[in-house]
């Protein structure tokens, strides 16, 4: 008889169901996961290393970058780490507008994660449903930033620019007819509060639809339950976060144990699973949809209710207004060392964390007075989810390999760094 | 925003205090606070202590830090150095167009407890305890010499694995009785550890596709490092801490 073996299979990094440039060396008994060692740092950048050769403000677009798929979130840890470290408090408006675009960022996050999942275990509607939900966020990136991705919204001190009185609109093409243009600009008549409170009254409908198309589907079940179960011990020694701990039992979020901005002024509830496997962690993230979606609704009427300044107002830190340059040479100076120099942040370290979407996203930023960060380090939630992969997958099939990876949502930006 | 996310909202002024000294008598005279922020609990360890410090905060019944959040180094090569003057004038005023190289004479060190030369690399632990929603930073500074050394925590936490291996990738920390310790984050043979101060931005090698040898070719740099802003340290009264209306932080209290 011929001899039995064990064999090394290499998984990526050009796999459609790796979610970026993952390899993954399985060690494999017939079907039978053995061992699983991913290799990441295809994506590597040296964004800290970057980060420590700019002024400070020059590296919040490299958080975008990080976890591409949850941009404003990462913003937010960066800029509250200087808020920290400068001693200063944003202005409540600008909190609210905060909160509010990080429940956002959950949805498209969230939505990007459902959609690529579901298609990576063999439910193809799901995902297009999911894009086109998230199109409309988009939009709304779009409408304050100017970009629908790589945002640089978040400032330390506010946020770059109020929201705008006025959703930008659809023009005419010869691809579209008059008659679609008009159902596509309906919700964009007014405001972008207009649009989003529009979106969240749409939103529950949609999450019912995926559930529909998921919760009680037998081969979504037979995919999920029961694979790549996590202990709540095992979750906690692995550094496991977000809704991979709450999947697992562990009643954690920083929204509401270590509220930062206006999180203790909303009224949102916190989604636990109980077996800790693939489908309690779906069940999560489902419920987060909603559960955003209602902190987003109670953010858009506190908004609409009480304007405001939404950046601090001290030109040490936040550029002047350009209108008051032209005529103002104090304005013009605080321009000028604003833009060549940056802002010195005095000496001292923090650590800054939010609740992103895919888990604790923080910074720890070192300074020692100068215009740079002397140490950046960002903790990635993917990181150590993706090094806790090797005890999810053993004794798995091969096929649960990918139900895995797309479990624990993870995006190489950030993992790589 | 401000420290409101260090604290959980409503407790009593005095409970961030208890903790510390919990989180010190629990280190059993082996650790020392570090001032800094207010809420932020920061102690040194001192590396040869490291594991058993750190199995006793996690063991402690009234420390009960379950979760490694973070693991990193950290090079204080060029702490607290500049490339500017900015503490005097000078005759031929300043140009914008530095080498990037600093300056001889370093600043003031402008933290209580600089580093001093011998300990250039430190690792430094974010701690969470979920059962008691508190955090704790714990730094280490490896002994001086090259490599840097210390013991692995792995045993204490298995999530450490690979942060351990990116601190050992990018800084050249060895973690003593690690499992696996292979790079991590860089290229398949690379050689240096890029995190490290006197590792130039635009690194050694560039990487080119050959076609008359029809492989990737490996070759010196060939971009200059430039600087598009000097590194420059400013004392800024306005953060004085009086000022900001926060209290000082608190003297570093040895031994709790």
């Amino acid at each position: 008889m011929a001899e039995i073996r064990n064999f090394t299979l290499n998984f990526g990094p050009q796999h459609p169901a790796a979610h970026g440039v993952l390899r993954l060396v399985l060690e494999m008994d017939g079907e039978v996961v053995q061992k699983a060692d991913p290799h990441i740092g295809l994506l590597h950048r040296g964004t800290e290393k970057l980060a420590e050769s700019k002024p400070f403000n020059q590296s919040i677009g490299y958080m975008d970058r990080l976890d591409y798929v949850s941009m404003m979130c990462n913003e937010h840890a960066y800029v509250m780490a200087i808020e920290k470290l400068l001693g200063i408090a944003v202005p409540l408006r600008a909190q609210y507008i905060r909160v509010m675009f990080d429940e956002i960022t959950r949805i498209l996050n969230h939505l990007m994660w459902l959609g690529a999942h579901g298609l990576d275990i063999g439910a193809m509607t799901v995902f297009l449903y999911a894009f086109r939900e998230r199109e409309d966020l988009m939009d709304c990136y779009e409408a304050v930033s100017g970009t629908r991705m790589h945002a640089t919204y978040y400032r330390p001190g506010g946020v770059y620019r109020d929201l705008p009185e006025q959703m930008p609109k659809y023009a005419p093409s010869k691809f579209r007819s008059r008659k679609e243009i008009d159902r596509l600009n309906e919700a964009r008549a007014g405001s972008l509060l207009d649009f989003i409170d529009d979106f969240t009254q749409r939103f529950p409908k949609c999450v019912d639809e995926y559930e529909t198309l998921l919760t009680d589907n037998r081969i979504w079940k037979q995919r999920t339950v029961n694979i790549g179960v996590l202990s709540p011990e095992r979750a906690m020694a692995l550094s496991c976060s977000g809704p991979v701990l709450r999947g697992s039992g562990v009643v954690w979020d920083l929204r509401k144990k270590q509220p930062y901005e206006v999180y203790d002024r909303v009224d949102f509830d916190i989604p636990v699973g109980v077996n800790g496997d693939c489908y309690d962690r779906y069940l999560v993230r489902v419920e987060e949809l909603r559960q955003s979606n209602r902190i987003v609704r109670q953010c858009v009427e506190w908004l609409r209710r009480n304007p405001g300044p939404v950046m601090v107002d001290d030109h040490k830190i936040v550029p002047p207004r350009r209108v008051e340059m032209k005529g103002d040479m104090e304005s013009l100076i605080h321009h000028f060392k604003l833009y060549t120099e940056g802002y010195s942040v005095p000496a001292g370290e923090t650590y800054a964390a939010v609740e992103a979407p895919k888990g604790e996203f923080g910074i720890w930023l070192v300074s020692d007075g100068a215009n740079k960060p002397y140490r950046m380090k960002a903790r990635a939630p993917g990181f150590a989810h993706l090094a806790a992969m090797d005890e999810l997958v053993r004794g798995h099939m091969l096929a649960d390999v990918v139900a895995v990876i797309g479990t624990i949502d993870i995006v190489f930006g950030e993992i790589d760094r | 925003m401000s420290d409101a996310s260090a604290t959980p909202a409503g407790e009593a002024p005095d409970a961030f205090e208890a903790y510390a000294a919990a989180v010190l008598e629990a280190a059993g005279g082996r650790a020392t606070r570090v001032p800094s922020l207010p809420h932020e609990l920061h102690i040194d360890v001192p590396a040869e202590a490291i594991v058993a410090v750190m199995t006793a905060l996690r063991d402690d019944p009234r420390v009960r830090c379950e979760v490694l959040v973070d693991l990193s180094g950290i090079d204080y090569l060029t702490f607290g150095r500049d490339e500017w003057s900015t503490h005097a004038a000078t005759g031929s005023g300043f140009s914008r167009g530095v080498t990037g190289r600093y300056r001889a004479e370093p600043q003031a060190a402008p933290l209580p407890a600089a580093p001093v030369a011998e300990r250039r690399f430190a690792v430094v632990y974010q701690l969470l305890s979920i059962a008691h929603n508190r955090r704790v930073r714990v730094r280490a500074y490896c002994a001086a010499g090259e490599p840097p050394v210390i013991d692995t925590v792995t045993d204490v936490w298995s999530g450490a694995n690979w942060f351990e291996r990116e601190a050992f990738d990018l800084y050249g920390i060895l973690f003593r009785g690690h499992p696996d310790l292979r790079r991590i984050l860089t290229d398949y043979g690379f050689i240096g550890h890029p995190f490290r101060k006197d590792f130039p931005l635009v690194g050694h090698v560039e990487v080119r596709y050959d076609p008359e040898k029809r492989r990737v070719a490996y070759e010196p740099v060939s971009i200059e490092p430039r600087v598009l802003v000097p590194r420059v340290i400013r004392d800024d009264n306005r953060y004085e801490p009086a000022l900001l209306g926060h209290p000082p932080p608190p003297p570093g209290k040895p031994n709790g």
